[in-house]
C-alpha cells in the first residue's frame, strides 16, 4: 500500500489503532546484549507456553529493540492498553510459565521486577519524578522494529508528513535551529545551522549522510537506536533532505553491527513500500532515497571526512577543514553528516516543536543525551537523561553504583577522545560545556566507570594504545606523537619513568593537541592530561617509589603474605613457580625472586592473607 | 621474481577459475551486478563493498582476488592493496576456521580482557593476529561488540560469549571440536 498524503497517513494510523487487540503484550528485549545473554531461550519457552496453554488471545508476544537493561538481560516487558506494566529482569526460561499465569496481577515470587526509571517527555508530564527521559530511545524497547505499521502506531512518518504538506525547506531548518539541537556524535555543532549551511550551497546534487561509525569502544547507543526503532533514523534523514535539496541519503555504518544492517535493509524496503522513500514521496514532488555503505574497522572514519573518503572507496583519512562537507563533501558536493542520535531526535522535534524540545535539558544544550554506561557499575546499560543531570545521579542512581561494593575513582567520558572527571565533579549538571570545562567532553556518550581498583596510568596507556592502533599515520604529530607518549606511558608502568618523563610528557601531549591535522590526533592526549591532572598522585608513585597503587602494573606489583595467614597452604598449591614456601598452619612466605605475579595466590586465599602492591 | 600487476590480464580469473570454481563465479557475478563504467571515480565507491562480499566468499583476499577486482573495477593493485591495509577488517592471509576475537573495547578492558587474551595466547601458542599451525583457530582482538554488558566479552564465528574468566577459556576451545 502507498500512502500520499498525510491524512492518508493519519487514517492509517486511526485504523491500526481501532484494530489494535486488547491484549497483553509481552514486548521481549532482542538486541546484540539481550541475544547474546539467552534471550532467544527465553522467546522459545513464551512461544511454548502459549501455544501449550492457549494464551493466544489474553497474550501478543512483541520482540523489541534494547531496553537500556542490559543488566539484566533477559528482558521482558509485559504492557496493557491502559499503559500499565510490569519488567522483569534476569528472566529464565523456567519462570515463564509462572509470569504468564500471574498477567497483570502481580510479580510471581522468585522473578525480578525492574522499575521503570524513565518517563517519555513526549506523552507524558515527569510525575514520577524519573531520571531518565527517552526522546531519541522514544521507540527502542517498545516496538517491532521489523514492523512499519508498529512505528506509525507510535506517530512514525508524520513529521516528514507535516514537512512535506506544509512547510518551506528553510522552515524546517530554522526549526531545528530553534529547537537548537546540537550535534550527538560528539562535537556539539548545531543542526539546524549545519543544515543551513548545505541549503545555502547553490542547487545541484547534495548528500545527507548518517554517521553510523560508532567506533568509541565501549558505546553502543547508536547501535541501540538502529535496531530498535531504525524507522526514526530515515525519517529524519528524508526530512533533513528536504530541508538542504538533496534526493540521496547514505548511511555509513560499521560492518561491527549485523543486526542493525538486517533491519535497516527491512526499514528501508517497507518505507518504499509505502511511498516514505523514492520518487515524489507523499505525492509532494519530492525524490528522496537511502543507501548504506559499510565501514571496514577504523575508528578514524568516524571523523566526517574520513567518512566520506571511505564512501568513495579510498583509504579512511581525514583533510584539513575547510571546507567544511557542508560546502565541498562526498564526491565534492555539499554534504551533511549528522550521527544517529541526531537524527533520532528530529522527528519528535518536528512534531512537538522547538519550545517544547527546549523544555528539557538546559538553556545551552536542551534535549537529551544517551549514555552507555559500562565498566565498574552495577547497572550496565543505557540511560537517556536530560541535559544537566549530574553524573552522582546517572552512576549511583540509575548505574546503581559501582559493582561489588569497591569504592568509586574516576568516569571516562568521550572515550579516547576525552578525559577522566573524578568524585570532586560528580554533582556538575553535565552539558557539552561544563563537560569540557572540567577537562573532558561529551563524545558520543560513552561512560565507563573505573573503581579503586583500576590504574589510571594503565588507563591512559590502553587509550594511547588505541589511539596509536588507529591513527591513520597521515599526519606526524599523530602518528609519531602518539606512539611516544605510549612508550613513554609503557615505561611508567614497568617502572622505568623517571619526574622527567612526567614532565615531557605533558609538553608531548600538549605539543600533539596543538599540531595534529583531525579531531584523533586533537583530542587524542586527552586522557593522558586529564589522568595526569587528576590522579598526579598515582603517576608520582609510579615514577618515583616504583609502586602502581592500584597494583595492576604487572612489573609493579608484589604479592606478599599478612599476619591473616593461617598456613592452609593452598597458595603454595596453587602457585605455578612454587614460590611459596611454609610450613603447615605457619603463615607461609613469598619469595619475590622466583614470583612471576600471576596473581593466582591472591585470588584463591580464602582469608586475605595475600597483599597486592 | 617479475611483478604481479602487469601482463597478467585476465589471467587472473583463469587461476582462480581453476582454484575456486564456485566462489570465483560467485564473486564475478557479484562484481556484474554492480553499475561499473568507465568512471573511475565511481567504480571506486563501489570498491570497499567488492571486498566485503569477496572477504565473505573467500574467507580472506588473496592476491588473485584482489588482482581480479582490480581488473574488473580498473583501480590499480596497488590502490586496492592501499585499501585493504588501511582498514582492519579485510586481510590478505588466510586464517583460521575459527575467528576467536577477545574484545578489548574499555569496558571489556576495565573488567580484565587482557588476562582473557594471555590465557587464549597461552593455550594456543599464539600471539594475536596469529592462527594456529592447523589453521583451526586464529586468534584476534576487536574493539567493542557492543555488549558491554557482558564483558569481557569473546566472540568464537558469530557466538558470543560473556563475563569469560581465564578459567572458562578451556571450555570454549572445547566448544570447537573439529
Ligand atoms: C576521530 C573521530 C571519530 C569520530 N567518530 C564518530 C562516530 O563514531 N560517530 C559519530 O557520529 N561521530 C563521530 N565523530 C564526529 C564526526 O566527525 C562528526 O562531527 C559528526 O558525525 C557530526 O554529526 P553531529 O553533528 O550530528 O554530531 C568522530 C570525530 C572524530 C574526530
Ligand atoms: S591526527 Fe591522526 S588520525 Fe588525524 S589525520 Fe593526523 S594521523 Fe590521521
Ligand atoms: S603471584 Fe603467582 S607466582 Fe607469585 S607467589 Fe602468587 S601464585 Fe606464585
Ligand atoms: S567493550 Fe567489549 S563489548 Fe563493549
Amino acid at each position: 500500500m502507498t500512502i500520499t498524503s498525510l491524512s492518508d497517513l493519519k487514517a492509517l494510523k486511526a485504523r491500526l489503532d481501532q484494530s489494535a487487540s486488547d491484549k497483553v503484550k509481552i514486548l521481549m528485549s532482542l538486541g546484540t546484549c539481550g541475544l547474546a545473554a539467552g534471550g532467544s531461550k527465553v522467546v522459545d519457552a513464551i512461544e511454548e507456553t502459549m501455544a501449550s496453554q492457549n494464551l493466544g488471545d489474553k497474550y501478543e508476544a512483541v520482540p523489541v529493540g534494547c531496553m537500556g537493561l542490559c543488566y539484566c538481560e533477559p528482558t521482558i516487558e509485559l504492557r496493557d492498553n491502559s499503559g500499565k506494566s510490569i519488567i522483569y529482569g534476569d528472566v529464565t526460561a523456567e519462570q515463564i510459565p509462572a509470569i504468564l499465569k500471574a498477567g497483570m496481577s502481580g510479580a510471581p515470587a522468585g522473578t525480578t521486577v525492574v522499575e521503570r526509571t524513565w518517563y517519555y517527555p513526549e506523552d507524558e508530564a515527569n510525575t514520577h519524578k524519573a531520571l531518565q527521559a527517552r526522546i531519541a530511545l522514544r521507540n527502542t524497547g517498545c516496538i517491532n522494529p521489523e514492523l512499519i505499521e508498529d512505528y506509525i502506531r507510535q506517530d512514525g512518518y508524520q513529521a516528514l508528513g507535516k514537512v512535506l504538506s506544509g512547510m518551506k525547506p528553510a522552515e524546517v531548518s530554522q526549526l531545528v535551529l530553534e529547537a537548537n539541537l546540537r550535534g550527538r556524535g560528539g562535537a556539539g555543532f548545531p543542526t539546524g545551522k549545519k543544515w543551513q549551511f548545505a541549503a545555502a550551497q547553490p542547487k545541484g546534487k547534495k548528500y545527507m549522510i548518517c554517521n553510523a561509525d560508532e567506533g568509541d569502544p565501549g558505546a553502543f547507543m547508536d547501535r541501540a537506536v538502529l535496531e530498535g526503532d531504525p524507522h526514526s533514523v530515515l525519517e529524519a534523514m528524508t526530512i533533513g533532505g528536504y530541508a538542504i535539496g538533496s534526493d540521496i541519503g547514505i548511511i555509513y555504518i560499521r560492518a561491527e553491527y549485523p543486526l542493525a544492517i538486517t533491519r535497516l535493509r527491512i526499514a528501508i524496503d517497507q518505507a518504499h513500500e509505502m511511498g516514505f522513500l523514492g520518487k515524489n514521496i507523499l505525492n509532494s514532488g519530492f525524490d528522496f532515497d537511502i543507501e548504506l555503505k559499510y565501514g571496514a574497522g577504523a575508528f578514524v572514519c568516524g571523523e566526517e571526512t574520513a567518512l566520506i573518503h571511505s564512501v568513495e572507496g579510498r583509504r579512511g583519512e581525514p583533510t584539513f577543514k575547510p571546507p567544511f562537507p557542508a560546502v565541498q563533501g562526498l564526491w565534492k558536493h555539499p554534504t551533511v553528516v549528522n550521527n544517529v542520535e541526531t537524527y533520532a531526535n528530529v522527528a519528535a522535534i518536528i512534531r512537538k516543536g522547538a519550545a517544547w524540545f527546549r523544555t528539557v535539558g538546559t538553556a545551552g544544550s536542551p534535549g537529551t543525551k544517551v549514555f552507555a554506561l559500562a565498566g565498574k557499575v552495577n547497572h550496565v546499560g543505557l540511560v537517556e537523561v536530560p541535559m544537566g543531570t549530574t553524573l552522582r545521579d546517572i552512576i549511583f542512581s540509575l548505574g546503581g553504583g559501582i559493582s561489588k561494593g569497591r569504592a568509586f575513582k574516576a568516569v571516562q567520558t568521550g572515550g579516547p577522545s576525552g578525559g577522566c572527571i573524578t568524585t570532586k565533579n560528580l554533582d556538575t549538571p553535565i552539558d557539552y560545556e561544563t563537560l569540557k570545562a572540567i577537562g573532558s567532553m561529551m563524545g558520543s556518550g560513552g561512560m565507563i566507570v573505573m573503581d579503586e581498583d583500576d590504574c589510571m596510568v594503565n588507563i591512559a596507556r590502553f587509550f594511547l594504545e588505541f589511539t596509536c592502533d588507529e591513527s591513520c599515520g597521515k599526519c606526524t604529530p599523530c602518528r609519531i606523537g602518539n606512539r611516544r607518549l605510549y612508550e613513554m606511558l609503557t615505561d611508567i608502568c614497568h617502572g622505568k619513568g623517571t619526574p622527567q618523563t612526567l614532565v615531557e610528557l605533558r609538553n608531548l601531549a600538549l605539543v600533539i593537541k596543538d599540531t595534529a591535522l583531525c579531531g584523533l590526533g586533537q583530542t587524542s592526549p586527552n586522557p593522558v592530561l586529564s589522568t595526569l591532572t587528576n590522579f598526579a598522585d598515582e603517576y608520582e608513585a609510579h615514577v618515583n617509589e616504583k609502586r602502581c597503587p592500584a597494583g595492576v602494573c604487572e612489573r609493579l606489583v608484589r604479592f606478599t603474605i599478612n599476619e591473616k595467614c593461617v598456613g592452609c597452604g593452598v597458595c603454595a598449591r596453587n602457585c605455578p613457580v612454587t614460590a611459596i614456601t611454609g610450613a603447615t598452619k605457619k603463615r607461609h612466605v613469598i619469595n619475590q625472586d622466583k614470583c612471576i605475579k600471576c596473581g593466582i595466590c591472591f585470588e584463591k586465599c580464602m582469608f586475605k592473607a595475600i597483599d597486592k602492591q | 621474481m617479475s611483478c604481479d600487476c602487469c601482463g597478467k590480464k585476465e589471467k587472473a580469473l583463469e587461476k582462480l577459475m581453476k582454484l575456486e570454481p564456485k566462489k570465483t563465479t560467485e564473486l564475478v557475478a557479484f562484481i556484474d551486478s554492480l553499475p561499473l563504467g568507465n568512471d573511475i571515480d565511481a567504480n571506486r565507491g563501489c570498491l570497499i563493498e567488492t571486498l566485503h562480499r569477496a572477504q565473505t566468499i573467500f574467507g580472506y583476499l588473496p592476491a588473485e582476488v584482489q588482482q581480479l577486482v582490480s581488473e574488473r573495477l580498473k583501480i590499480t593493485r596497488s590502490e586496492i592493496y592501499g585499501v585493504i591495509s588501511f582498514y582492519s577488517y579485510f586481510t590478505d592471509k588466510p586464517i583460521g576456521r575459527h575467528k576467536i576475537n577477545v574484545c578489548c573495547g574499555t569496558a571489556c578492558f576495565v573488567k580484565g580482557a587482557t588476562r582473557i587474551v594471555d590465557e587464549f595466547k597461552s593455550k594456543l601458542g599464539i600471539k594475536e593476529g596469529e592462527t594456529t599451525p592447523d589453521k583451526k583457530f586464529f586468534l584476534g582482538v576487536l574493539r567493542c561488540v557492543g555488549a558491554c554488558s557482558l564483558a569481557p566479552v569473546v566472540m568464537v564465528d558469530d557466538h558470543v560469549y560473556g563475563k569469560v574468566t581465564p578459567e572458562m577459556v578451556s571450555t570454549i576451545l572445547a566448544d570447537y571440536q573439529d
